[in-house]
């Protein structure tokens, strides 16, 4: 088993969650590349659990998966909110906070 | 660390632990009791102080068997890279006196709120803040190390800041209680550093513990660059929380909060939370600042400086709460000189009684402003003493206090400041940790001052023809619940200073002198550096309590004299000469003013030549007393005032505001330019986010590679 391969394909799924995160217009579909680089990381942690055998790298994934089912409630009921306001998720119209 | 401490002493975390209950009680279920949440957090604090009161006792007791030995209860919080964090309880006189002053205060202005803000929309919320602020300050004072006494040091900076914009809906309230705890994140900066190097100089066994680090410095384990730099930082803190020079200028604007908030928060408790920590961490400062056998240091002069700034800014307010906001700052100066020339016991026994006789004047001044609605003493108050006598006996005994008339509270703990500088070196030295002549002189100056701004204060509030406004019928005395308290504290007012009588005080027996700093200061333990005690001088006590006497002596005249003459005659009510130097404006305008006046040369001939030719003693007689006593006084009552008008002008207003307002600036224009950035848009924060950490991970790869 090659550590590499596993990297790699962290390393891919992580630069399509950051473009997904950076391009998207819609407010979900940006919710679901975070997710992506979420579990971009959740690999890299079990895969270098395993290589070193130490279970610890399993636990920390274990505990994203449920920070992130956290993250996720909370993000979708905020798209939520911004539909019921505004009528569109489109993320490029909100800018509220502008200085 | 004894075996068979009292119940009380080793349970002494229930006293802090009631309070913090009582709030989310309150918090929760406050609304649907049927006192509104009252009821809960006044049981919670009289329990409290049940349990000092114990606590106390248990404590004389336990000294009596085994000597100052503090007791310390403890547990493990968290362990993290080979240190241990602890939480726990340290008692020991210091703490047990503390104990008792917050929770007597606390319980007094619990009870005083339940009228005052009666008909207070978020009273629920008031009283909850009330608890959370006595517990936050009962943990900080019990707290075994220094970490957990900045939990404590930040609960009651927060407490502070809700209850100044408890009234938040007027703008000013909560700019106050911004500017409250934005002064004091300044000094919390000093805080951690201080605390930071504590922790690696002291012992360097990696400690937060604060007896093991005091001992550790006793014993002269500790460098001394450590020890400057840390008594420093700790010291920026303490300016910023007790309301030193030059950060006191959050304090008087914290009095936008209620008045029992003022009370208990700004007068009683939270602000001697700075001079509090000096006194635990003792070592740090008496080492590090160089006290022992010292004139002049640092922190002896910052007290000495504030004490005399707060007292002339005192004169020229015109809102109660205002005079008494200053004069507590220069109280609080008082305790810090008093620690930084080395009179430990006296600063710590002036923060026992100042607590009570300030707390009195607080309260009274909140009574006087209930009944008025109005804190300005110059436009809604005078006469005050016609429809309030109650009030007005308590306050007149504050004011007594304060001033430091024998033998009121305040008379014992000043003199003991005073002799602590050991600079009254005239009949026979007072001994004491070095010769701090200049601290002594400004110690006697403000205690004229102190004298002088409260009689200007009574006059106003209290003398004279009401001004206020009397559509509504005259203002009527308070009630049971607001006068109660006021008397209790002005009870504590009279008796608390007999505590600590001084050694060799003839009329009571060698048993009943020094019971305070017998019991409180712990000169016997490990952890307490080596400080001289200065030998109590009749001399100056006398000298002190005359030129209390004078200051006062000259206010009264200006007042109670002059002013009310002149109101007798033209039927006004008048709050100052009409003709006096402080209408002219500066101190230019007073020079000027003295030289052109021809007034005085013109009476000068006139009373001679007269004199010569008519009555002679009498008018020699006459002359004296209208030109020369009269106008010594007068012109010493109108110099105090401008010199007060143009420290607060060209000082307070014009240098630290000036300072403030060009922080500001620059926050601004740099704000300005960051703005920029700042395009609303979540995805450009994004954006920048993975380039910095794409920068960040090449930066590593670089120097990791490399």
């Amino acid at each position: 088993m090659l550590l590499n391969q596993f990297l790699l394909l962290s390393a891919v799924l992580f630069c399509i969650g950051v473009y997904g995160v950076l391009a998207r217009k819609n407010g979900v579909l940006v919710l679901m590349s975070i997710e992506l680089i979420l579990n971009a990381v959740n690999i890299n942690l079990v895969a270098f659990g395993a290589l070193t055998d130490n279970v610890a790298g399993a636990v920390f994934a274990l505990f994203t998966i449920a920070v992130a089912a956290a993250e996720v409630g909370i993000g979708l009921a905020i798209v939520l909110l911004i539909y019921r306001n505004r009528r569109s998720i489109d993320l490029s119209e909100i800018d509220l906070m502008k200085g | 660390m004894t075996h068979n401490a009292n119940w009380f002493l080793e349970y002494a975390w229930l006293v802090p632990l009631l309070p913090a209950l009582s709030f989310v009680g309150i918090l929760f279920f406050g609304k649907r009791m049927r006192y509104k949440g009252a009821e809960l957090g006044i049981a919670a604090v009289s329990l409290s102080f049940l349990l000092a009161v114990c606590a106390g006792f248990a404590w004389i007791q336990h000294h009596d068997d085994v000597g100052y030995q503090a007791v310390q209860s403890s547990t493990q919080w968290l362990q993290s890279g080979g240190v241990e964090f602890g939480a726990g309880v340290l008692v020991d006189g210091l703490s047990v006196m503390m104990l008792l002053v917050v929770t007597i205060v606390s319980l007094l202005v619990h009870i005083y709120s339940t009228d005052y803000v009666g008909d207070d929309k978020r009273y629920t919320h008031f009283f909850a803040f009330l608890s959370l602020f006595t517990a936050a300050m009962l943990f900080f004072v019990l707290s075994d190390n220094i970490l957990q006494m900045i939990v404590g040091w930040e609960l009651v900076g927060v407490c502070s800041f809700v209850l100044i914009g408890h009234w938040w809906e007027e703008k000013p309230n909560s700019d106050a209680a911004l500017k409250a705890f934005l002064t004091n994140r300044v000094g919390d900066v000093g805080l951690i550093i201080g605390t930071i190097t504590l922790f690696f100089a002291a012992g360097g066994g990696n400690t937060f513990d604060t007896i093991k680090i005091n001992e550790a410095i006793v014993q002269g384990e500790v460098g001394h660059t450590a020890l400057v730099v840390a008594s420093v930082c700790l010291m920026a803190a303490v300016m910023s929380k007790s309301g030193q020079f030059i950060l006191h200028t959050w304090l008087p604007d914290a009095m936008a909060g209620p008045t029992p908030v003022s009370a208990l928060i700004h007068a009683a408790t939270m602000v001697v939370a700075g001079v509090f920590m000096i006194a635990r961490l003792y070592p740090v400062f008496f080492e590090g600042m160089q006290i022992g056998g010292s004139s002049i240091n640092l922190m002896a002069t910052i007290g000495a400086v504030t004490l005399v700034f707060g007292g002339l800014l005192a004169f020229v307010q015109d809102d109660i709460k205002k005079v008494l906001a200053y004069s507590t700052v220069s109280q609080l100066g008082y305790m810090v000189m008093a620690l930084g020339v080395g009179a430990w016991t006296a600063a710590v026994f002036h923060l026992f009684t100042h607590a009570f006789f300030k707390a009195n004047l607080f309260l009274g001044s909140g009574s006087v402003a209930h009944a008025v609605h109005s804190f300005d003493m110059k436009k809604d108050m005078g006469g005050m003493r016609k429809f309030m006598p109650k009030t007005y006996v308590t306050f007149i005994i504050g004011s007594l206090a304060l001033a430091g008339l024998f033998p009121l509270a305040g008379f014992w703990s000043k003199d003991e400041i005073l002799v602590g500088t050991g600079g009254w070196g005239l009949f026979g030295g007072t001994g004491g940790n070095g010769a701090y002549t200049f601290h002594l002189l400004m110690g006697l100056f403000g205690a004229a001052l102190t004298a002088a701004y409260m009689t200007r204060c009574v006059y106003l509030t209290f003398h004279g023809e009401f001004r206020g406004d009397r559509s509504h019928g005259d203002p009527h005395e308070s009630g049971p619940r607001i006068l109660v308290p006021l008397y209790i504290l002005s009870g504590l007012a009279i008796v608390a200073g007999f505590v600590n009588l001084p050694a060799g005080f003839q009329l009571v027996g060698d048993s009943w002198t020094e019971r305070f700093g017998h019991y409180v200061e712990p000169y016997k333990s490990s952890y307490f550096p080596a400080i001289d005690h200065a030998t109590p001088s009749w001399s100056l006590a006398v000298v002190a309590s005359v030129v209390a006497l004078v200051g006062a002596g000259v206010a009264i005249y200006y007042y109670f004299v002059k002013v009310d003459r002149l109101a007798d005659q033209t039927q006004q009510s008048l709050t100052e000469l009409p003709d006096g130097l402080s209408k002219s404006n500066g101190l230019a305008g007073a020079g000027h003013k003295v030289l052109v006046n021809k007034y005085y040369l013109d009476h000068l001939y006139e009373g001679v030549i007269v004199a010569f030719t008519k009555v002679p003693l009498a008018r020699a007689a006459y002359w004296v007393n209208q030109k020369v006593i009269d106008r010594t006084v007068d012109a010493a009552g109108e110099t105090a005032v401008l010199v007060g008008r143009q420290v607060y002008d060209v000082v307070d207003q014009s240098v630290i505001d000036g300072f403030v307002d060009g922080s500001g600036r620059v926050s601004d224009a740099t704000g300005e330019e960051l703005r920029q950035i700042n395009s609303g848009k979540v995805q450009n924060y994004a954006a920048i986010l993975f380039a910095m950490a794409a920068v960040l991970a090449g930066t590593f790869l670089i120097i990791f590679a490399l």
